[in-house]
């Protein structure tokens, strides 16, 4: 039973650390450019989005859930903060707060659809998203929200998105550079590390492992299984409507076309996170790198002049590898070990 | 001894079958005489189901013979013993039944499945299913969905579609643990007529009440072996009982600690609505096991005690306070431990190694400022559980799927030993463990039984005597005796393990 290191266990361990430092090579070699700091916090701000959205749906995979009404909350709340400020005429404060009361509020719903009335998370989360993808449209009749639009009873709106909460998505920090690091790559940092120590450092992380591993085996050593998934997928929620927050203030309107991709690209990336260092299981580290990942292979093929649509492809097929990485492989070990 | 019998169904000779090297049925020799109704008794892991597995045919035995009238019968799936006339109910109902499709399409499953027609004439089929229907005496629309039905009448689909089938051998696997006392007495009366119909039927089952009323045998496994047969009238229950459990006396040496003052209170209490109400006290310091069949009542009891399920009736005091938890979270506050049977399902974490499944329940204890667990506490812990319990191990962050089960046996028992507690629930501690773990985890209950009261749940009397000053015995949901652990009347206690004694016996007579 001695712990062997065979290139086998290197590889699953390593093997998706490498497979990202050599594309970065094979990119910088191929476009010098790609190695830049703007080139570095660009890769960063196109993740940083979908990144927080998926460090939220890794508290629900934690407990063994799933939240598939990440992407809608996150858009729900986009349009409810263009709202707010174009039609309502508020302030950024009201804005931000009535966005994270909504996330909490939706994933509490979620959570308690899965805990009390049964339903199977998927489909509950399923059903949350469609319910919010429509109901974000009705105030607006299914117009995008900016300044001077044309309300239902004839007036323009008069109201103007807050220069403050322009600032979460647009204001960049000095660093290195002047103007270098937007906000929202901060928020993304900030939060990642929140997550990490929370799920890994604290007690309500360990026990909410626990109950991913072994739900009836947790309830019956005395803890509230019920209670910790609820928190989970209002975790997912809160996170989700940051993201949404963050969205409105980089587009500066309420637009109903944006954030299509979101769910996809965040569930991707906390999948992608089970194969970092051979975790297989949901991590908030993997979850943050496995962003980072995407987010390098887009601007790579971005400057190399790929057409859009290989990209999805490749997201896609990064996704497939990764899940060999984390299931088949080290499963395989697994069961050659034991 | 055994009686040659014309109308044998089946002859079983020297049957073996070994999974690796665990030998589960270590020569198996049963007739099973048509018309009649041969009870089989056996412990967990004593090979009931694999001996059934391989009448019905899940599993090929080693070597042996099985004779079915007469002639050799080895069949190669179930679908073929089905064709050869072995039927199996099993225990668990949905084996037995689709619940999405319509009773009509259970009961002509099987039929179905050999077809070889494309479309289905619905009107003949629904005919033929009233038909097999009505010989089970299921009064019942056939084209309602098996989903809607009680439990009770999918049990009796899952009978008659085996009955359609015109059985030699019916085989019904503890068919009445989930039934109410009137669908049960429905289902004995169908056993019945079955017997008189010639049917040679092999009921396993560990309710008494069940036993007394339909047995004309009854078979005792042990370790893989016939070890007790009773077929004369009357039947002797206690020995049957006795030749299941068996009881070599190991060499136990037990102090019994004078009488502390009651931890836990029970009075009036009951575990169901049918059931007798009893008392229960156990007292700071001692040791107290408790005993029965399987079905018995003790996981009930633990349940209720650890706030997984409210009493029928009755009061619980913990040190003279009322106690009524309602959530195990609850008990735990309260101090009120319980280490939960099956490990694999109820208490090990297969992701965690084993310093995160040792403190699990206590993760408070072991995390400061901010909820952020405090490492070095945690791991002193976890190192000082790890040598009071003899874990086998490297390490406290070996994965604990890495030890072998009664290592792993031992963390989830010292889960709950390393933090003091008021009462210490232990449902089958020993459960799946070697001699050397159960010897451990013994001693290490009784070292630390000083500042608490101690229930341990086992149905194997040796375990009980073992590790307890005092043994209670479970009957019928209810405590049926008491026994000091100093010269116990071992046949006393096995009479009231088997519920021959008092009370139980009055109700139901044998019929005649």
């Amino acid at each position: 039973m001695k712990p062997e290191t065979s290139l086998a266990d290197l590889a699953i361990r390593y093997g998706f650390l490498l497979l990202m430092a050599g594309l970065v090579v094979v990119f910088a070699i191929a476009r010098p450019a790609f190695v830049s700091p703007q080139s570095a916090v660009f890769i960063l701000q196109s993740v940083a989005i979908t990144g927080i959205l998926a460090l939220g749906v890794t508290a629900t995979l934690v407990v063994d859930g799933f939240d598939l009404s990440i992407g809608a909350v996150a858009t729900s709340a986009m349009m409810l903060s263009a709202y707010v400020m174009v039609v309502w005429e508020m302030g950024a404060v009201a804005a931000v707060v009535l966005c994270l009361v909504l996330g909490a509020v939706v994933g509490l719903i979620n959570g308690l659809l899965i805990v009390k009335m049964r339903v199977p998370d998927l489909l509950a989360t399923l059903g949350m998203m469609f319910l919010l993808v429509g109901l974000q449209r009705i105030p607006t009749e299914g117009n995008s929200i900016s300044t001077g639009m044309v309300l239902s009873d004839g007036r323009n709106a008069t109201g103007t998105f807050a220069p403050e909460f322009l600032m979460l998505g647009r204001y960049r920090i000095d660093f290195i550079l002047p103007d270098l690091v937007p906000l929202s790559v901060v928020f993304l940092l900030a939060i990642a590390v929140l997550v990490w120590v929370f799920l890994e450092k604290t007690r309500h992380g360990r026990v909410m492992y626990a109950i991913g591993s072994n739900a009836q085996a947790s309830a019956l050593a005395g803890i509230n299984v019920a209670g910790y998934r609820v928190l989970a997928y209002v975790i997912s929620g809160v996170m989700a409507s940051i993201g949404g927050i963050l969205l409105s203030a980089r587009l500066g309107r309420g637009d109903v076309a944006s954030g299509n991709n979101l769910l996809l690209d965040s569930v991707a990336a906390a999948l992608i996170g089970f194969a970092v260092l051979g975790a297989a299981k949901p991590n908030a580290f993997g979850t943050a790198v496995g962003a980072l990942f995407v987010g390098i292979l887009l601007q790579g093929l971005t400057m190399l002049n790929a057409p859009y649509y290989t990209q999805d492809f490749i997201k896609g097929a990064v996704l497939v590898v990764a899940l060999v990485f984390t299931f088949a492989l080290s499963g395989r070990s697994g069961r050659a070990r034991g | 001894m055994r009686k040659t019998m014309p109308e044998t169904a089946i002859a079983i000779r020297g049957l073996t079958k070994a999974f690796g090297r665990n030998a589960v049925l270590r020569g198996i020799d049963l007739d099973l005489p048509a018309g009649q109704v041969t009870v089989l008794m056996g412990a967990n892991g004593a090979g009931k189901s694999t001996l059934v597995k391989v009448l019905c045919g899940v599993h090929r035995a080693d070597s042996g013979e099985v004779r079915l009238e007469g002639r050799p019968f080895a069949p190669a799936s179930p679908a073929a013993a089905l064709r050869a006339g072995v039927v199996t109910v099993h225990q668990n109902i949905n084996d037995g039944v689709v619940p999405d499709l319509d009773v009509a399409s259970n009961l002509l499953l099987d039929a179905l499945a050999e077809r070889r027609d494309i479309f289905l004439n619905t009107r003949a089929m629904r005919e033929e299913a009233r038909r097999i229907a009505a010989a089970v005496g299921l009064e019942i629309d056939v084209t309602r969905p098996v989903a809607g039905l009680t439990l009770a009448d999918r049990q009796l689909v899952a009978i008659a579609r085996a009955l359609a089938l015109r059985p030699k051998l019916l085989i019904l696997d503890e068919p009445t643990s989930s039934l109410s006392l009137t669908e049960a007495q429905r289902l004995f009366a169908l056993v019945d007529r079955l017997r008189d119909e010639g049917v040679a039927i092999l009921y396993i089952s560990h309710r008494m009440s069940d036993i007394r009323r339909l047995a004309d045998r009854i078979v005792s496994m042990r370790d893989g072996q016939i070890s007790g047969l009773s077929e004369t009238k009357p039947l002797d229950y206690a020995g049957a009982v006795r030749a299941m459990l068996g009881h070599e006396i190991t060499e136990v040496d037990i102090a019994i600690p004078p009488h502390g003052r009651p931890v836990l209170e029970a009075r009036g209490l009951r575990l169901r609505a049918e059931t007798q109400a009893f008392d229960l006290v156990l007292r700071e310091g001692e040791v107290v096991a408790i005993t029965g069949l399987v079905g018995s009542g003790k996981s009930e009891l633990a349940a209720v005690l650890f706030g997984l399920l409210p009493p029928v009736a009755g009061r619980l005091t913990l040190d003279g306070r009322d106690f009524a938890p309602g959530s195990p979270g609850q008990a735990v506050s309260a101090g009120v431990f319980l280490s939960a049977k099956d490990r694999r399902t109820n208490a090990v974490i297969p992701d965690f190694d084993i310093q995160k499944n040792l403190t699990l329940p206590f993760t408070r204890r072991y995390s400061g400022l901010l909820s952020l667990m405090r490492r070095a506490a945690e791991r002193a812990a976890a190192e000082r559980a790890i040598a009071d319990m003899g874990v086998v191990c490297q390490g406290p962050r070996d994965a604990i799927m890495t030890l072998s089960g009664g290592n792993q046996q031992k963390v989830v028992v010292g889960r709950w030993l390393a933090e003091a507690s008021r009462l210490l629930i232990l449902d089958e501690p020993f459960q799946g463990v070697d001699i050397q773990a159960r010897r451990d985890i013994c001693r290490r209950i009784r070292d630390s039984a000083a500042a608490r009261a101690t229930l341990v749940l086992c149905a194997e009397i040796d375990e009980a005597l073992e590790v307890a000053d005092r043994i209670l015995v479970m009957s019928e949901h209810r405590l049926a005796g008491s026994h000091r652990n100093e010269d116990i009347d071992l046949n006393l206690l096995m009479a009231q393990v088997a519920g021959t004694l008092a009370g139980a016996a009055e109700s139901m007579e044998e019929p005649a």
